[in-house]
């Protein structure tokens, strides 16, 4: 075979071709579209698909970053040199009011925190730029309710998601009507799996932070979740030590809340030999998805992403 | 700052990855009535393939345990021990339906709402599985999952046999043109295996099938809950020579390809960075195009050569279905999107009243004194369903009279669109023959529609004029035109004066809101019409559609004042003031 037919017949390309046509369906049917930029490794496929929908013309919208402030450090120093090396507009948000008032993961529960200063916070920052149409990079196989998001993810004027009143999605049409003040949320990378993410980013050469990548880092082992100390502010508890591990991450979000696993894996390559043989799924490490059953489901209906 | 850590690949991992990226995306649908097993069959499939993890199998674990134990009444030490015992269930024991039923209402009440999307791989392939609702108020998602599917699996119990939503769902099946039907005789462990409850089922929906028009049909004694015949083949039906769900899977043709299909791209969107670049970004429905290929613009006709053919990776010698890439044309010719472009030689099919097939999946039932929106390929036209011709019985397959389709009803349709459609009938192009409609008013997809090619016989209900154009300018001294007015407050509040500033000139001027019917009807009549519009698709529509119809249209610059505005509506006209 050929390396364009090659290249044609993988489903990798197919996959590409689905989220570009996604991408530009979006920018073509909404007034003021805004992609949701999380600094992970599915925001940066998500952004060089959008670089390559749209070139050679620059990206046709903002970047928003709905920043919890309790982020890896890491991850803060990737998103700023990131955006200034390709000139994005990026916007950041925070619910200030909810950091005002001291909510932080500690004292709050995973499930307060999350709702002011990522459910609230997002849906704040929708409203104050009147944002119609938000580009999301979460996949079906990430939770059993993702499984069951649509392509274009209808939300009422509140955010909200009602998975019994979504839109039947036939073919690749996509119904983007909406009146004002309702939104669509849009996922152009709902066909792919997380080994299609990685073997992408392998292929394309897409930078990411570098948490994902095995190192020695400060950890504590609280009852069984590897959490990084990453800085003065988190809470130890009596005769917890961090302790250097060799640990990478899964998946990133707020220092606190995100679990690393053990591993070797230094490249990219490594990591997808670590995956074909992981028998954990990627979110197994994230606090959030597992305070109680059916617990995504009801953030998203919230307006949640 | 390049942090992706990348050194070259040791063997095994490139060997690995070579397979990954050979691997054939299959699209497949589970389809069946409701509590014949469809979640529990895909479940089976992912467990068994490796598809699932030991922590979503432990969660799995635990809710199993939890919901046998409530189905039993029995005393809390029993209960106890029944869910220790069910944290180190054998495979047998767990609820596969758990593993795809991912709503809080489908678990509690234990069906599938809304259909759910899998993803199952096998050495040779990738399968994209559409988890699709049994349940008849559901059969819009049903419809949702099949229309991108290769191949089908329907799911029949054995103990009841065919029923009514079985024999539907192979309908819509064969309907959107899904090539390859699993029939899976489930819950075989029911009926102690008997070949001849699988024989007698088997020929019954098998023999419908046919009817139908699939390519292939296959059948497959199986049971869901306990693995039979689905990825091992089944020691207690040594009579059954079919194999395993997984190997038909694995034998299917790769995806029925539209690369020999006649040339389509719909125009989705332009890419002007800047003066000197103009490209036309879109995905190939169908065909090849290579640079040079002489193609035209429809609707306008025009015809021009492909200068190049552009992607971030570089520019390319040709592109065909389903590739995404943006072409750029010899010549500076207008196209937009909702336009497309084919080889001059094989032009699609341009219908504004035609026949088609709907699916209907609103609680109301379709209206034909109301107006619907139709979107097909990049092209959103305002529509009206003149009538429905006949609605599909499921039950013995017959066409029955109708005057309307109810939820979930299957009927032929003459559709009488206010834009043309660029498009091809639905069994000879899959992905410019369908369309959806979509509820003007409220918004919601209400129906999927094939299309079937031109209107029968009848007669269109354009309305016909005897009075011309000319004879109208002649009339009234001035010809008509659409001038939309920017989107602004202070705009409507000018709009008034305008028309007084117009009107005192000696034209005959009118106002009109958004809706694009009132302003062509005004226009054609020789009037100027102050046209108001703030949300952008009214803006859009008004564009397209004063272009479809060849209509003059000017567009005002919210920068400018009443004056300017007066005289650029005077130039424009080319008439005296």
């Amino acid at each position: 075979m050929s390396e364009t037919l090659h290249a044609r017949a993988s489903h990798l390309a197919e996959l590409e071709a689905e989220s570009i046509h996604i991408l530009r369906e979006t920018v073509a049917e909404f007034a003021n579209p805004v992609m949701l930029y999380s600094i992970g490794k599915d925001s940066q496929v998500l952004l060089h698909l959008a670089r390559k929908a749209f070139h050679p013309a620059p990206l046709p919208f903002p970047l928003l970053h709905v920043d919890t402030t309790w982020k890896f450090r890491d991850m803060y120093a990737f998103r700023d040199a990131f955006v200034a090396k390709h000139g994005f507009r990026l916007l950041v948000h925070q619910n200030r009011r909810a950091l005002a008032e001291g909510i932080n993961p500690f004292d709050h529960g995973s499930q307060k925190y999350t709702h002011a200063l990522k459910t609230q916070a997002l849906l704040e920052a929708l409203a104050l730029h009147g944002f119609d149409a938000a580009f999301g990079g979460a996949r079906r196989d990430e939770e059993k309710s993702r499984a069951k998001e649509r392509v274009f993810s209808f939300r009422d004027r509140h955010g909200q998601w009602d998975p019994r009143r979504q839109r039947p999605e036939l073919w690749n049409l996509f119904n983007g009507r909406v009146d004002a003040g309702e939104s669509m949320r849009v996922f152009p990378l709902s066909n792919w799996t997380e080994l299609d993410v990685w073997h992408y980013i392998l292929r394309e050469r897409i930078p990411v932070v570098p948490l994902y990548f095995a190192a020695e880092r400060p950890v504590i082992d609280r009852n069984g979740t590897l959490l990084m100390v990453d800085d003065e502010r988190m809470r130890l508890r009596p005769g917890e030590r961090p302790a250097p591990r060799r640990v990478r991450f899964r998946t990133l979000g707020c220092y606190p809340l995100s679990g690393a696993i053990e591993s070797s894996a230094t490249t990219v390559e490594a990591i997808i030999h670590e995956m074909v043989h992981a028998r954990q799924s990627e979110r197994q490490g994230r606090l959030i998805d597992h305070d109680e059953e059916g617990s995504m489901e009801l953030k998203k209906r919230e307006g949640y992403f | 700052m390049d942090t992706a850590r990348q050194s070259p690949p040791p063997l095994d991992i490139q060997q690995l990855l070579d397979e990954h990226s050979r691997r054939e995306l299959l699209r497949l649908v589970v389809v069946g009535s409701v509590d014949d097993g469809k979640s529990t069959l895909i479940g089976r499939l992912l467990y068994e393939c490796d598809g699932l993890f030991e922590d979503q199998i432990a969660a799995v674990r635990r809710a199993s345990a939890k919901r046998a134990a409530t189905r039993t009444e029995a005393p809390p030490e029993l209960l106890a021990q029944g869910l220790k015992a069910a944290a180190g269930a054998e495979p047998e024991e767990l609820d596969f339906s758990l593993f795809t039923d991912g709503l809080r209402a489908e678990r509690e009440q234990g069906i599938t709402i809304d259909v759910a999307y899998r993803y199952l791989s096998t050495p040779r392939r990738k399968v994209i599985i559409a988890d699709t609702p049994g349940h008849i108020q559901y059969t819009r998602n049903m419809a949702t999952g099949a229309s991108t599917a290769d191949a089908a699996v329907i799911l029949v119990d054995a103990r009841l046999g065919v029923l009514a939503q079985t024999r539907r769902h192979a309908y819509i099946a064969s309907l959107l043109g899904i090539p390859y039907l699993a029939v899976a005789v489930n819950k075989m462990d029911l009926v102690d295996f008997d070949r001849a409850t699988f024989e007698r089922i088997g020929t019954e929906l098998a023999d419908f099938a046919r009817t139908l028009g699939f390519e292939g049909v296959r059948l497959f004694p199986v049971s869901a809950s306990q693995g039979d015949n689905i990825t091992r083949a089944s020691t207690r039906t040594p009579w059954h020579e079919g194999g395993t769900l997984l190997a038909w899977l694995e034998s299917l043709p790769h995806q029925r390809r539209l690369d020999g299909a006649p040339f389509r791209f719909p125009v989705q969107y332009v890419l002007r960075p800047h003066q000197d670049y103009r490209g036309l970004a879109g995905q190939v429905a169908s065909g090849t195009v290579r640079v040079g290929d002489e193609i035209q613009v429809l609707p306008s006709g025009r015809r021009t050569r492909v200068e190049s053919i552009d992607t971030f990776d570089g520019p390319l010698t040709e592109a065909s279905a389903s590739m995404s890439v943006t072409l750029r044309l010899s010549d500076e010719v207008d196209a937009s999107r909702g336009d497309l472009l084919a080889h001059a030689s094989t032009p699609p099919l341009s219908l504004q009243h035609l026949d088609a097939m709907l699916v209907w999946f609103s609680e109301q039932p379709l209206d034909v004194t109301r107006r619907y929106l139709v979107k097909q390929a990049t092209r959103t036209a305002p529509a009206q369903v003149e009538r429905v011709v006949w609605r599909k019985e499921l039950e013995d397959l017959s066409e029955r009279p109708a005057d309307s389709l109810s939820l979930n009803d299957i009927g032929q349709v003459r559709l009488l669109c206010r834009r043309p459609l660029l498009c091809d009938a639905y069994q000879a192009n899959r992905a410019t023959g369908a369309f959806i409609i979509i509820d003007a008013l409220t918004h919601d997809t209400v129906g999927a529609g094939l299309v079937l090619g031109p209107a029968g016989t009848s007669a269109t209900r354009e309305v016909a004029s005897l009075v011309t154009a000319a004879e109208r300018h002649g009339r009234l001294g001035q010809r008509g035109a659409i001038i939309l007015l920017p989107a602004t407050r202070e705009a409507s509040n000018l709009a008034v004066e305008l028309e007084r500033r117009l009107f005192d000139q000696g034209r005959h001027v009118a106002t009109a809101s958004g809706d694009v019917e009132v302003a062509l009807a005004l226009a054609r009549a020789g009037l100027l019409v102050l046209a108001q519009a703030d949300a952008p698709q009214a803006r859009r529509a008004l564009r397209e559609e004063a272009r479809d119809a060849r209509t003059e249209f000017l567009e005002l610059d919210g920068a400018e004042s009443l004056e300017r505005w007066v005289e650029r509506i005077t130039r424009s006209r080319g008439e005296a003031p």
